[in-house]
């Protein structure tokens, strides 16, 4: 408990990162999710999703935010993303082609509309997300590695 | 027609830094300005005079609407180019972990 | 428009300082200036999605490129081709924009789009996805397959930073073993 509290930066930045750093994930959970009703998206919402975690990893030190997150996950949920986005461009298949929009589209304005868009966006927030978040790790990684040599 | 040459001269300055610039770090920096030019490039043959985002609104019906096309297309180019930036910055990294300089010249030099 | 010249003269002036200046972490904060400027250009552009986006891309960029160059030294080399190089980048500069004289031309002019694909996009956008957001009926459904190709893209790069990252491979070590055992 002790060493977790010296690594990474001051009581300060510490303490404003735990009361912001879960509003800035829901944040961008909602871009995703409202990617077809508002500005936004499946990037957007990605990049916010992989900025929170690397606003954790800055405040608390390396460890704390690989706790959460580690990069064998990050792996995991990027390759998930990408066969998901590519399975239902394949579904599509059942009704004719590909990236057919196989869904009832259902009532416009409404969160559960536009048949597979919602379902897309979440595929790639969750490759973007984690892509670059595991980019992020193996930078400061390298960084660490070089250190140890000297 | 000014404003698509203030955005050439943005390129051209990203080209000079990239043809210029000795310094790996720079030569990045210079890719990142001919990039966002490009964007803009797009985004600016998308705009039309009094037009709206493509968004639509549920009780009023809006007509003079921007082009979607180009906008979409800018979206995925921007996360590429944050992509690549990266994988840029990983491959200098590795340059001067092995030189111990960004400066291309000595790389040269220590050839061998 | 007025705004929209004052935004683009301030990242060209952005520009110049981060290409000009002698410090690496003053170069790569002035590019953030520069993206961040971008950012607000595409707002009034209306363009409020990739506004989103460019925001927070630049952001974690430019947290990359700090990581990259703090504590890291700018050696100033003022030897070698110096007028030989100068004159050689100008001079292809120069040869670029008469080529691009020509193809501004030929744009459209500014404000009055060519949008003969993007007609039927507008129109037939709600009925047939039913997402209001049309940018993201685009990218989702009229023109998956360029997303699928992103999609592609940001997968080879993040396997490619992770293969660059590791440390040192089987072969090497082996290698190393070797010597010392010798």
């Amino acid at each position: 408990m002790s060493k977790e509290h010296e690594q990474g930066m001051s009581v300060i930045v510490k303490t404003v990162t735990r009361l912001t750093v879960g509003m800035i994930f829901l944040y961008g959970v909602y871009i995703v999710l409202h990617g077809h009703i508002s500005p936004g998206g499946g990037f957007a919402g990605g990049v916010i999703i992989a900025l929170s975690f690397i606003h954790l990893m800055l405040a608390y030190g390396k460890d704390v935010a690989l706790r959460k997150l580690s990069k064998k996950t990050a792996s995991f949920f990027e390759s998930t993303g990408a066969l998901l986005f590519l399975a239902i461009g394949l579904l599509g298949f059942s009704g004719g082609y590909f990236f057919l929009n196989f869904i009832p589209k259902g009532e416009a304005f409404r969160l559960f509309s536009a048949g597979t868009i919602p379902l897309c966006n979440i595929a790639i927030g969750l490759k973007v997300g984690a892509g670059l978040f595991a980019i992020f790790v193996a930078l400061a990684m390298l960084k660490l590695e070089k250190g140890e040599k000297k | 027609m000014i404003i698509y040459f203030l955005c050439l001269v943005l390129f051209c300055i990203g080209l000079y830094c990239i043809l210029r610039k000795r310094n790996i770090i720079k030569i990045i920096v210079g890719i990142i300005i001919a990039e966002y030019a490009v964007n803009l490039l797009f985004i600016l043959v998308a705009y039309r005079k009094n037009g709206r985002s493509p968004i639509l609104s549920p009780d009023t019906e809006i007509i003079n609407m921007v082009d979607p096309l180009p906008q979409a297309l800018v979206l995925t180019s921007i996360v590429i180019g944050l992509a690549v930036t990266s994988l840029l910055v990983v491959i200098a990294m590795r340059i001067y972990e092995k030189y111990g300089t960004f400066d291309i010249t000595k790389i040269r030099e220590l050839k061998g | 428009m007025l705004e929209l010249y004052i935004l683009l003269i301030f990242m060209i002036i952005g520009a110049i300082v981060a290409i000009e200046v002698k410090d690496l972490l003053s170069s790569v904060i002035a590019v953030g200036a520069v993206g961040l400027g971008l950012s607000i250009v595409f707002l009034l552009l209306k363009a409020p999605d990739v506004a989103i986006t460019q925001l927070v891309v630049e952001i974690l960029c430019l947290i990359i490129l700090i990581q990259a160059t703090l504590k890291k030294d700018l050696p100033f080399s003022t030897t070698g081709r110096w007028f030989f190089n100068t004159v050689i980048a100008i001079g292809f500069i120069a040869l670029f924009l008469y080529i691009a004289k020509d193809a501004l031309q030929l744009l459209p002019e500014f404000g009055n789009p060519i949008m003969r694909v993007a007609r039927s996009y507008l129109a037939e956008g709600l009925t047939k996805t039913g997402a209001v957001n049309l940018v993201s009926s685009v990218i989702l459904d009229f023109r998956a397959y360029d997303t699928l190709g992103e999609a592609t893209v940001l997968f080879t790069a993040v396997i490619g930073v992770l293969t660059l990252v590791r440390r040192q491979g089987r072969k090497k070590e082996n290698e190393v073993i070797e010597k010392d055992d010798e």
